[in-house]
């Protein structure tokens, strides 16, 4: 189920305090956050963000196609190696 | 027969279900079709007229993506996930479901037929 429009997109508050106010400097660095389920919005468009994955920062840089998804869809939390026996 | 958007030749159907045959036309969009064209959902498809086949096609050309149209943007979609990276891209890619089922049984579907695995060794007690 979709989330109420009333609401509007769920946003890390201090993720976007803090985007903003690079935006604003015009300065770039990379921010690293803990807030997977952060939806991506078009201020962040050209920041690198770095994403937590329960392990370490994994860095994100968003592009224009990314907005609207959320951060976590970009830092896998499973690695998978492949079978034992499967060739590579 | 009959010929409408390209390569498509439903025949001696009624026209709610000939129409199906079209990729990206179901029942109920079939039903719609007709019903803006002014034509009876239950005429069949050869005792359409000129003037009624003209009307469906050109109801579908003016509102509707159907065949190749649909299916490039289908697959435009599925390119713009992968090039993201995003974790659907990333199931997109190597072949796995990608809303979050179960795949240590069945998820066939996506996975293909069944590859064997020589010499599994069986648990020793």
């Amino acid at each position: 189920m979709s989330r109420s429009l009333k609401k509007g997109p769920f946003i890390a508050y201090k993720l976007e305090r803090k985007v903003l106010a690079m935006n604003e400097t015009t300065k770039k660095s990379v921010i690293k956050t803990w807030a997977r389920a952060s939806v991506i919005s078009p201020d962040f468009v050209g920041h690198t963000i770095a994403v937590h994955n329960g392990n370490k920062f994994i860095p994100v840089y968003v592009t224009e196609n990314m907005v609207g998804h959320k951060l976590g869809e970009f830092a896998p939390t499973r690695t998978f190696r492949g079978h034992a026996g499967n060739k590579r | 027969m009959a010929r409408i958007v390209g390569v498509d030749i439903p025949n001696n159907k009624r026209g709610e279900i000939a129409l199906t045959y079209i990729y990206g036309i179901g029942r109920s969009l079939s039903q719609s079709i007709l019903a803006q064209a002014g034509v009876d959902k239950n005429l069949k498809v050869q005792e359409w007229n000129d003037d009624q086949f003209a009307a469906i096609r050109t109801v579908i050309g003016d509102n509707y993506k159907v065949e190749g149209e649909l299916r490039s943007e289908t697959q435009m979609n599925i390119k713009r996930l992968m090039d993201i990276g995003c974790y659907r891209g990333i199931r997109h890619r190597i072949g796995l479901p990608l809303r979050g089922q179960s795949t240590k049984n069945n998820a066939r579907t996506r996975k293909g037929k069944r590859k064997t695995v020589a010499n599994k060794k069986k648990a020793t007690k």
